[in-house]
Parts: structure tokens; sequence; C-alpha cells
């Protein structure tokens, strides 16, 4: 691999401490650095800068030089180069460090241009906190106490605005607790691509609206209610739901599709809330797709499987089924790594087929990929698979209606989803595990339930090789058993015998498998780990581009040609 | 919109005075309301589409701005001055007078349909004050005789029609 060029680096100084940032840094991110924090609302890391909320205003200087000579001027009294500081604050968010560049975060003049900036915002702002859900995670709130003059001066009446306004399937909007950062505007605009949100009236009834007839109604529009400092936008699902300091996060992956955003799942009392993005600035930025963040309502749905019979039990009669003749066993790409390599080991004790089932959609070139399954390179990467999978289980049909396979062991794919035949389902006999009811577990001989992703650790490889994990969020439900028990239990009735718990699954995974080698689940990064993709460059993956994703070129050729 | 042939011939030349599209809002806006009297409930989308933006981009300017108008006026405008020379010199009295004769309430359409009676910031015309503009007509030292004399003015020649 080629070393990335070193960026150019300027030295600042940020109250006092020197510090090497790279060219074209903002001040806010410079202070990060060294840990001084800079107020702001309207700035974003991954948004364009406007300026308009003045939070961020620092005083700033340059080192002095001699206007005819160039020559630096000195200050007798410290022996150091002179700092002409600017008789005015600067904001923050729009000034990029220069070499010498000078700032001062903690002067009384900045402390002066906080306060009045807090109390601007604080005008109109309603006092409606105890009932507001932006409670506990409010930057109005954290600000007012760390930046604020901590009483009021204002005793005029309050402007009126709308107060529960429903921007969109999914997003109610207070007007009045608006400071009109205009985050989500430009996340509209910018990252969406779904311009309807603006400022109507604009003046002192500024007033953050949809168009008429139009709704803030994509894929996306979630993300307005995480980046809103405020409880302006908050999602109408969660609305009154909970109190966000007694919720639990919990670091997740979005399972619906091979981008793996990084997500945190905030639970209480074994009850999921939300679910939330996680900033990884080599997937998902800040951002998740709204369809991600339900997923957790299917945890409780009423075909959830269980069983009241014991894992053994369950075992012992899908033990009695394995010796009904030959086995095939369908792999899921909805399985964590840890799961398709007991898979494979199950397998291979069974001496039977494996195969996977292949979900293709429509990408959205943001966050939802064309790929269904999170985990498809998983199971290449544990040599589960092969090659890639197909939509419907072809060779699987033939094998059946040819008599060469009598028991099919399917890890939560559906089988009739898959393309087989109700008469092909009762020519064999079925041992499904899975979190769902569906036509398979119907037809199933015998029914392993298992664990959905938030009641369970594991990983997942994404779409660009990128090994992430995801931790256990709430527990499961009675009757329910971990899959890598389960896995276990059937691979040691089958005769082979593999240890059930993540920490050993994953000293098997790195001394089998050479791309895994060094890893191991407790230290692997919160944001994930890239793997070498050499071994599958040939292979035409379905996906295309997403953000910080761009299909490999052989794969793209390939898909290209068919 | 139903816009008339020489307006639309400005539009798309006034388009052009400009590096880019967007800048056109202002200018488009205003040959609408010039041509229709108001900016009807399309105009937004019609001149996003004109200028390829979104709706909401060009809704932000129109409620911007207090001249410019979302629902119809009388056929006739009056505006009747309020600032400070205007209002020591009986601007207020001249706006009820106004008022009075067309039987309506400033910022409406008189019943007749005939005209609409608002308050305006300074016409620029301190010395003749009060002044009023009817239409793009000013007339000066508008006192309550005055004000009646071009009520009637304005009600013969709407008999005349």
């Amino acid at each position: 691999m080629i070393a990335p060029p070193k960026p150019d680096l300027v030295t600042v100084n940020i109250d006092g401490k020197e510090i090497a940032v790279p060219k074209g840094t903002n001040v806010i991110e410079a202070a990060r650095l060294v840990n001084v924090d800079v107020p702001h609302y309207c700035y974003h890391p991954k948004l364009s800068i406007v300026g308009n909320c003045r939070m961020c205003l620092i005083e700033m200087g340059m080192p002095a030089v001699d206007p005819a000579t160039k020559a630096p001027i000195m200050d007798p009294a410290t022996g150091k180069q002179k700092i002409n500081w600017i008789p005015r604050p600067q904001i923050g968010c729009g000034t990029n460090v220069s070499p010498g560049l000078h700032v001062k975060t903690t002067s009384p003049m900045v402390k002066d241009a906080r306060e009045g900036v807090m109390e601007f915002l604080l005008i109109n702002h309603p006092l409606d906190c105890p009932i507001c859900d932006q409670a506990g995670e409010c930057k109005l709130q954290e600000q007012s106490t760390g930046y604020g003059r901590g009483y009021s001066r204002f005793v005029e009446q309050k402007n009126v605005k709308p107060k529960r306004t429903q921007l969109g399937p999914r997003v109610t909007l207070d007007d009045e607790r608006c400071i009109l950062c205009s985050r989500c505007i430009r996340f509209s605009k910018e990252i969406a691509k779904d311009d309807v949100l603006g400022f109507v009236d604009r003046g002192s009834y500024s007033t953050l609206t949809c168009f008429p007839g139009k709704q803030l109604a994509n894929n996306y529009s979630l993300n307005t209610v995480d980046i809103c400092p405020v409880g302006a936008l908050t999602s109408t699902d969660f609305r009154f739901k909970m109190r966000v300091w007694f919720l639990k996060q919990t670091n997740s992956i979005d399972t619906e599709t091979s981008v793996g955003a990084n997500t945190v799942v905030w639970s209480r009392e074994g009850q999921i809330y939300r679910i939330t993005p996680r900033r990884n600035d080599d997937v998902n930025d800040t951002w998740m797709p709204d369809s991600g963040r339900e997923l957790f309502k299917a945890l409780k749905a009423p075909d959830r499987l269980t069983s009241a019979e014991t894992v053994d039990a369950l075992v012992a009669r899908a033990a009695e089924v394995f010796k009904q003749g030959p086995v095939a066993v369908v792999g899921s790409g909805r399985s964590s790594v840890e799961e398709q390599f007991l898979t494979k080991k199950l397998a291979a004790a069974l001496k039977a087929t494996t195969a996977l089932v292949s979900r293709v959609g429509q990408g959205d070139k943001l966050l939802v990929s064309a790929d269904k399954n999170p985990n498809v390179r998983g199971a290449l990467v544990t040599g589960l698979i092969a090659a890639l999978p197909s939509q419907k289980l072809t060779d699987l049909a033939a094998s059946i209606d040819a008599g060469k396979v009598k028991v099919v062991v399917s890890v939560g794919e559906d089988l009739a989803a898959a393309g087989l035949t109700a008469a092909q389902l009762a020519k064999v006999a079925i041992v499904y595990l899975g979190t769902h009811a569906n036509a398979t577990s119907a037809a199933a001989k015998v029914v392993l339930p298992t664990l959905s992703v938030f009641e369970k650790n594991g990983t997942f490889v994404n779409q660009q090789f990128r090994l992430q994990k995801f931790a256990q969020a709430v527990p499961g439900p009675q009757g329910a058993t971990n899959d890598l028990i389960v896995l276990a239990k059937l691979a040691a009735a089958a005769g082979a015998t593999v240890a059930s718990d993540l920490g050993s699954v994953w000293k098997l995974l790195a001394a089998e498998i050479p791309n895994l080698a060094p890893i191991t689940y407790a230290n692997l990064p919160e944001t994930g780990l890239l793997l070498d993709a050499t071994p599958f460059a040939a292979l035409p993956f379905v996906e295309g581009e997403t953000l910080h994703f761009k299909p490999a070129v052989a794969g793209a050729a390939v898909a290209a040609k068919a | 919109m139903n816009l008339k042939p020489a307006t639309l011939q400005s539009i798309d030349e006034v388009i052009t005075h400009y590096p880019v599209k967007r800048s056109a809002t202002l200018p488009l806006l205003h040959l609408i309301q010039e041509d229709i009297g108001y900016l009807p409930p399309d105009t937004c989308e019609w001149v996003a589409a004109k200028l390829e933006l979104q709706p909401i981009n060009v809704l932000e300017v129109v409620t911007f701005y207090p001249m410019f108008r979302q629902k119809p006026i009388g056929r006739r405008h009056i505006k009747v001055c309020r600032t400070l020379s205007c209002a020591l010199m009986g601007g207020y009295k001249t706006c009820e007078q106004f008022e009075k004769e067309f039987n309506t309430h400033r910022g409406e359409v008189s019943p007749d349909g005939e005209v609409t009676v608002d308050f305006v910031e300074c016409l620029a015309s301190c010395g003749t004050a009060p002044v009023v503009l009817i239409d793009d007509d000013l007339h000066e030292k508008v006192d309550c005789a005055k004000a009646k004399q071009l009520s009637d003015q304005i009600k013969a020649e709407a008999k005349k029609r």
C-alpha cells in the first residue's frame, strides 16, 4: 500500500497550548484536539459551515510583523513575538487555522460574547425543559449551564409559534424550541438531497417549516432529529416515551444492508427505546437510515419464536432427524461471523453441502446498499461459502427432487421464500434455527429459537470488508437460545466438538483463518477493522456506490457484463 | 400561472442578467406581482421550476418581504404614509377618511373590490405631508377633504366602467 501523503501541518496556539493541526482545520476542531470546548450550535463537522448561531465566538490574533521590513516585532516584556489581537470576536467554525494563529477561548470578551448569544437564544425559548425529550442531551441546556449568564433579564412576552407540526411521518417539530441553527435544512439539502425544509417569515417570527403540501419523508429524516441541538425536531416514535438519561447505550450495527452503519441502541430494563447512529467517518459518518431504526420493533412481535422445551431436548430431537439421511445446510448472510464459522463446522460434521441465500434490492447510493444481507462477506471470509450466493436455492431444490438430500438445516432462512416449493419442503425433514415464524419454521420437524442481533454479541463484515462488532443490548426472551450455543450443541450432536462462547470461537477463528489471525472480539476497535479483501477481488458483488464505498473495478465490470 | 406574454418575455430576459439563476428569484417575483397584482399560491412552484430551485427556497424569499402580497388586492392600491412627518400632519386621519369612504379597513379589499387601503412607510415627500400614493401616482397634502375628493374621483371612474 502507498502511504498517504503527510498532510500539511500548521502550528497554532490555543489558550496558550501549541498544537500542530492539518491545514484547513477550523478553530473548533483544532480546539477539540487540545481538549478545549468551543461551544457551538449550527456547526456540524459533516455539514457546510454557515456561521449563523454565533455561539463559537473566539478571540484571535496573529504574530506581529513590521509592515515595512516583515521582521517580527518582539514584546520586550516577555521576549516573545508580539501578538496582534483582533479587537472583535471571530467565529471559530468559519475560521481556518493559519500558521502562528493565536486563539483565546476563555478571555473576558469571549465570555461576554457567549453570554450575549445565550441570552438572545433564550429570549424566545420556551421553558418546557421538564417535559422536553431533548432534556439531558440538549446543547442549549448544557451551554446555558456552561456559558450562560445564569439569570434572565427578560420581562416581555415570548413569541408564540406552532408547537407540534408533523413535518413528516416520523418527525415532529416544536417551532418555539427552534434556535434557527439550520442544521436540519442543510442536512436535507446536502446529505439527503431532499430540500424541503426552510425558514419562512424570517425576522422575529422565523419559523422552520416544510413547503406546504410536501413532507420531510425521506429515509434519512430522523437524522435531522439527531443533529437538532435542541428539542425542536423530535422523533414521533420516541416522543414522550422515556427520559434519555435512564437509557443504557450499547454499540451495535445496522443489519438492514451490507453498509453496516454503526449504531447505538438505547435500552432500559430489557426494552429497546430507540436506535441512533454512531459516528464512524469511514462508514456512515454520523448518519443512518430511518428504516434501520425500527428493526428493534420485531423483537416483541407476536410471531417471535420461543420454545417451552429445553435446548438439549430440542437438540436431541434434531440429532434424531440428522439420522434420516444426507443433510444440506443453508447458512445465512444475516448470521454473525462467529455463527457462520460454527455453521461451517456443523456442516462439516454432518458432511453436508452449504449454501447461502442472497437478498438483492435497491440501493440508495447513501447508506442503503443493494445487498440486503449484512454479512455475506463474513461467510466468504470464514469459508462457509466459496462463491457469491444466488437468490434462489435451485441446486438444493434439484437435490431434494433427486432424493439426494433428506434433511435440511436452515439457519434463519425461509426456504419457501428462497424458491423451494411446499412439495419440496414436505419431502425433507427440516431443522430450523431462527427468531421469527415463517413457512419454513411451520414446516420444520425441529425449531430451535435463537436470538436477534440486539440480544447477542458478534461481528459482521460489511461491504468494505470491514469487520465490525455489535454488542448485546437486551436479554433474549425466555425460550430462545444464543445461536452460538445452539450451533455448538448441534455440532456436538453430529460428532464435532466446538466452543460456544465468543472468546473461544475467536481463538478458533484466529487459528484457522489467516485473515482474522491477530484479532479477538475484545481487541476489535469500535470503528471496525479492514480485512484483506484481495482473495475476493474477482467476485461480482452486487453493491453499487454508497457513502464511503466504491465497488471494486473487477466486481463492477463483471456485474456490468452480467 | 396565467401570465401575460410580455411578462413571460421579461422573465426569460431577466434571468439572463445573473450569473446564477437563483439570483433572479426576486426580480421574477416582482414581475409576477406586477402582472397579476399579487403572488398566487402556485407562484413558488412555478418560479422554482423556472430557476431550477426547490419551492421552499422561493417561499423563504416570498415570506421575508412584507411587500410581496400572497392575497389579491383591490383594483387600486391606496398607500397612505404613516412615517413621522405625515403622521404629525394627519396621515392617520387621511387613512381613516379613505377607510370610511370605501367602507373598508386597512389591509383589506373594499366591498366593491375597488380599492385596498394600506399604511406604508416614508414616501420621501415629507415637505408636502401627508402624502398618499394611489397605484403609481403621488398625491400631496392629502387632508380629509382632499381624501374625499380623491375617493369621489375613484368612485366616478368606477361607475363609468
